[in-house]
């Protein structure tokens, strides 16, 4: 037990100390004027307490114009000064790196389950190298989660239906604190688990303990022929489905006319619910696998149909 | 304090004024502009009411644009536009019974209510075939819903939600307002309004025509998405 | 008006008719037309519910004194701080200064016999037991654990509990609360006495007024949110439901459109009460009249565009962010406003202290850490890592008990001989006043720093090296727990046994401190007409003798 009195969590992330920089520029501003409302409280109160039964104040006055527009002024400016450095450590945040390791998180009543871009999967714990990008794609199989990781300064919601994603960089090894911050339900507050950031060797090598029996795309590769996607989503002429080979990333024509960009949310959504958004050409015949297929091999799909090289050259 | 409180024995058995103005009051132009204001401020709660309502459809029908015209289509449009100028005829029956209690002319006052108070049955009679119709055709959403079209069944749902969930908010603000209906035509049988008089007749008929007005928003947005398709 | 029978040796009397003594039975009180009587019936059935509340805050704290499950099994605890939530909010926190005392006190500030709509008021009472009915019959079901917020899908789909319950609770309770900010604005508009200008107005009236504006605007759409949440519970017809199709997130953008402005709704009617309790007992002019209405005018319309601040880790687009956020920092500027203009009130006045002006004292530093650790949550980039912690949680209790049932205290203890025509023991009323004091900050400071270190809200076993913080707000809870029993014995002891306070024991100015106290069943004999401005502390204000119509005739003879 850590027995030590702390004001702040750990600093174990990139992000983590300009977070804690604007958070104590913020505690300095609230003291000085809790300070100043305090002392000037107490100096008036003593100063001009009532002392006798029929004592009148001193002045009566309706205002100044001056004053209220300098206490309307300072903290204006203060706010202002405090919104845009909050919305530059909210973009430093939120910005995905480039090459970044690419970690599946899903959420479900009331566990975590991470999957590693080289297929290992965790329960409750997560294993990250130090001095690496990592970004979380996270889906919940029920109800609102939320990660969160406070010796990193990261949380996000982990939503039912749609992709959210979250981005950090471990800078310190240890062991850290994993939460759920979105209360979900009867445990809730059991719904937690722990983060080791390690050196990269030392990830490395607890890759290497780990059992691996398949990376996310041959998962997702075993899969798209297990439930017969490929029976119509081939590249033959006249195949019932279109095409997936090399399509991630592109856009494609809706039978409405529309555009739209082929991105983890479309797959997932052509997945559960396929006839919302029909590509053009097709026939409205494929059936949907909502609950049929858990979040953690829509990942694994997505991967594979990701993975896919384009075609269009060979033909 | 100069303020004023020395008053002649002027209580409350004094009785010099009229039974319908109540006590709180100093006059009736106080009295009838409170309930007048009483009224639009009701109005405008209503306005939030159903603001959430069209906030949800708007964003499911941007979502599911296809699913709602499929929806939409599905949906008689010759009955909704029926109720419409039903609706709308109503409203002018209304205005004028307001006028003819601003005149003090008991009978006009009780055939135009008579008049709205029937084209507001056949609206609800309208209603209730439109929605008989639909529960034969399973298309309650819920556990028994039912969708064997083309399209996507998930979202046809939604668009039935958002029909029902409007449509019967705002049957019940009419089936409401045919209570009142009859309850003002007692009251006018009775006598109880005069010239100076009539708030509740002229607060009842913005009522009457705010339902219409929400009617006539919803008609469009429910039954003619994706244009007219006969 | 007669400067006779002033001197502190007059004996005060209670007068021979007040509205009080007007009738005894029940169905006097029952049936009333009375804003004063359907005042008290709001405030005994809001302490009724604040007695709940407080037995649920205190099985949550004193689960919390352990980093384990001893006291209570999970589901226990969900709906223990659930209930809290629920009762503290819909049923105390919202109608308690704005029904009791809006009721109550309002109209006599305006100098009207009564509010516009008298039935109306009767029936929000009704409206607000019968909802109260149906939050009772939740606790005595077992309870709901959604917390207070009830978001979807949990809500409509997942939880096991009593949710369609709970939700009619706060519905029903929601439309008590349209009818009576609609009763107050159509009153202020049209009720005020000649020379009642706008300007003119006391602040408390000012507050109601800005109270009253988000309640038209605000509830019904929490109404409407609610009723598609239990509709999409009994029949599941997707509209929250991503597995229908539908958007969970969008409820939450419903629900914070009605529930962050309910923080204002709970927050207005409390400075409303500190502007009159800090003009009254520094006896003087309230600094800088017209910013301070303003503000709180201008914090009621800004309060309807910050929802999203709840939303920033929800997946909310960036910008949409960015503007929220923005906005949510503007609400600094009104509130430091009204805080420096009451310092400046006090600023050369001839300040008392009684247990009122304590209270306000205490208002002013506790809603000042509130409303700085509301920016921190503000701040995007913070929020990030505050959202949903314990910071979270100890913020929105500094202004919610910090502020607003402080300024509920001060209300009390300032109306109070007004309301029973008796004063309470200084002592024992100063030292509660204390007591609050203390061991609210004992309660909450903690929690800011477990917060920040990363302990989420709504956790019932949490890792031990945050005990120690813990238990720090839990003993701050105990006297927190006793502190608000001493009011309510003395305050019921003064009802025999006080002083007679006669009609203005604080010597305030103000249209309601001219009637007896308890004040006649119909208020002004006539309505009177008022020429000076509010606040004029220019010249001596005595508490006169109260003397009954006859006695005057008598004299006259």
């Amino acid at each position: 037990m850590n027995n030590q009195f702390q004001l702040h969590p750990e600093i174990a992330s990139s992000i983590a100390f300009d977070v804690d920089v604007l958070y104590f520029f913020v505690v300095a501003v609230s003291i000085f004027f809790m300070a100043l409302i305090c002392v000037l409280i107490f100096v008036f109160a003593m100063k001009y307490r009532r002392r006798t039964e029929d004592q009148q104040a001193e002045t009566q006055t309706h205002g100044h114009l001056g004053l209220e527009i300098t206490w309307s002024a300072i903290p204006l400016v203060l706010m202002l000064i405090m919104f845009a450095w909050g919305v530059w450590i909210f973009f430093k945040v939120y910005q995905i790196p480039d090459g970044a390791m690419e970690y599946y998180v899903v959420g479900k009543q009331w566990m975590w389950h991470i999957q590693h871009p080289t297929g290992q999967r965790e329960i409750n714990e997560m294993h990250v190298p130090i001095n690496t990008p990592v970004k979380l794609t996270m889906a919940s199989e029920d109800v609102i989660h939320s990660f969160f990781i406070p010796a990193f300064r990261v949380k996000n919601d982990v939503i039912p239906g749609r992709y959210t994603s979250l981005t950090f960089e471990a800078t310190k090894p240890g062991k850290y604190h994993l939460f759920c911050a979105e209360y979900c339900g009867t445990e809730h507050s059991l719904m937690i688990g722990s983060v080791y950031a390690m050196e990269p060797e030392d990830y490395q090598d607890w890759l290497g303990g780990g059992v691996a029996d398949e990376t996310p795309e041959e998962a997702g590769a075993r899969l798209f022929s297990q439930l017969n996607c490929d029976t119509c989503h081939s590249d033959q002429a006249g195949s019932r489905g279109p095409s997936l080979n090399g399509k991630f990333g592109t856009e494609e024509v809706l039978a409405s006319g529309e555009r739209i960009l082929i991105d983890e949310a479309y797959i997932r959504e052509s997945i559960v619910n396929p006839r919302v958004r029909l590509v053009a050409g097709y026939p409205s015949i494929m059936p949907t696998y909502q609950g049929q297929i858990t979040e953690t091999n829509i990942f694994n799909l997505i991967s594979y149909i990701k993975s896919l090289p384009s075609t269009e050259g060979a033909q | 304090m100069s303020v004023s409180t020395e008053a002649a024995a002027h209580g409350h058995e004094v009785h010099d004024h009229p039974e319908y103005m109540r006590h709180q009051f100093d006059d009736m132009e106080q009295q009838n502009d409170a309930a007048n204001l009483g009224m639009w401020l009701f109005l405008l709660t209503e306005v939030m009411f159903f603001g959430g309502f069209f906030l949800g459809y708007s964003i499911y029908r941007s979502e599911y644009y296809d699913s709602f015209v499929i929806g939409s289509q599905n949906l008689d449009v010759f009955l909704g536009g029926l109720n419409t100028v039903a609706l709308i005829t109503s409203s002018v029956t209304m205005a004028f019974a307001v006028r003819a209690a601003q005149l003090g002319k008991k009978n006009h006052i009780l055939i135009f209510l008579v008049l709205t108070l029937i084209l507001g049955l056949v609206f609800m009679v309208n209603k209730y075939i439109e929605y008989s119709h639909k529960l034969h055709d399973g298309l309650i959403p819920g556990y028994n819903f039912l969708w064997t079209g083309l399209g996507d069944g998930q979202s046809i749902q939604l668009f039935y939600s958002f029909y029902f969930c409007m449509t019967g908010t705002h049957g019940l603000h009419v089936l409401i307002g045919l209570v009142l209906i009859v309850w003002l035509l007692i009251r006018v049988w009775q006598d109880k309004f005069t010239t100076e008089y009539y708030a509740p007749i002229e607060n009842f008929g913005l009522y009457w025509h705010f339902v219409d007005l929400v009617w006539i928003f919803l008609f469009p947005l429910l039954y003619l998405i994706g244009g007219l398709a006969v | 008006m007669s400067t006779i029978a002033q001197q502190g040796a007059a004996e005060h009397r209670m007068p021979r008719d007040h509205f009080l003594n007007a009738a005894y039975t029940i169905k006097s009180w029952l049936l009333t037309m009375d804003h004063k009587r359907v005042g008290l019936l709001y405030l005994f059935s809001i302490s009724f519910f604040f007695l709940i509340g407080g037995t649920f805050a205190s099985l949550i704290r004193l689960e919390l004194a352990t980093p384990e499950a001893d006291l209570m099994e999970a589901d226990q605890y969900n709906v223990a701080f659930s209930m809290h939530g629920i009762v503290m909010i819909f049923f105390f926190l919202i109608p308690s200064i704005p029904a009791v005392f809006g009721n109550f006190i309002m109209p006599l500030m305006i100098g009207a016999k009564d509010v516009a709509f008298p039935k109306l008021n009767l029936m929000s009472w009704y409206l607000f037991i019968f909802g109260g009915t149906f939050g009772v019959l939740t606790t005595l079901l077992g309870g709901v654990d959604t917390g207070w917020t009830f978001y979807t899908p949990f809500s409509s789909t997942y939880s096991n509990s009593n949710v369609i319950l709970a939700g009619m609770a706060a519905f029903i309770a929601g439309f008590s609360s349209i009818l009576t900010g609609l009763n107050f604005m159509v009153t202020i508009h049209k009720m005020r006495a000649p020379g009642i200008t706008w300007f003119k107005m006391p602040l408390f009236v000012w507050g109601m007024y800005a109270t009253s504006l988000i309640m038209v605007l605000g509830t019904p759409v929490i109404a409407i949110t609610l009723a598609l949440m239990m509709v999409e519970r009994g029949l599941q017809i997707g509209i929250f439901d991503p597995a229908l199709g539908g958007d969970p997130v969008l409820f939450q953008h419903l629900f914070w459109f009605y529930s962050h402005p309910a923080v204002y709704i709970m927050i207005l009617p409390g400075m409303g009460v500190i502007s009159e309790v800090i003009a009254a007992f520094s006896r003087k002019r309230i600094f800088g009249y017209d910013f301070i209405a303003m503000s709180s005018v201008s914090i009621a319309v800004l309060g309807f565009f910050v929802w999203g601040h709840h939303l920033f880790v929800s997946g909310q687009s960036i910008y949409a962010g960015m503007v929220f956020s923005f906005i949510t920092m503007l609400v600094a500027v009104p509130s430091a406003i009204k805080v420096f203009n009451w310092m400046a009130t006090i600023y050369r006045g001839s300040v008392s202290y009684d247990a009122p002006m304590l209270y306000a004292l205490g208002f002013i530093g506790l809603f000042s850490v509130g409303g700085l650790t509301g920016v921190f949550l503000a701040i995007m980039g913070l929020d990030i890592h505050m959202h949903d912690t314990y910071f979270v949680v100890a913020h929105f209790h500094y202004v919610m008990v910090g502020g607003a049932v402080t300024a509920f205290m001060a209300a009390l203890h300032f109306w109070w001989p007004k309301i029973s025509g008796r004063m309470y023991p200084e002592g024992w009323s100063r030292l509660a006043a204390f007591l609050i004091f203390a061991g609210f900050n004992m309660t909450f400071f903690p929690q800011f720093i477990v917060g920040y270190l990363g302990m989420p809200r709504r956790y019932h076993v949490y890792p031990e090296e945050w005990q120690l913080l813990n238990i720090m707000s839990s003993a701050g809870a105990t006297v927190l727990a006793v502190a608000f029993i001493v009011p309510v014995i003395y305050l019921l002891w003064s009802l025999k046994n006080g002083k007679i306070a006669g009609p203005n024991p604080w010597r305030a100015t103000g249209l309601e401190w001219i009637l007896s106290s308890p004040p006649p069943e119909h208020n002004f004999p006539t309505t009177p007409i008022v020429e000076e401005e509010p606040y004029d502390y220019g010249e001596i204000i005595e508490n006169p003798v109260h003397r009954d119509e006859e006695e005057k005739e008598h004299e006259h003879a």
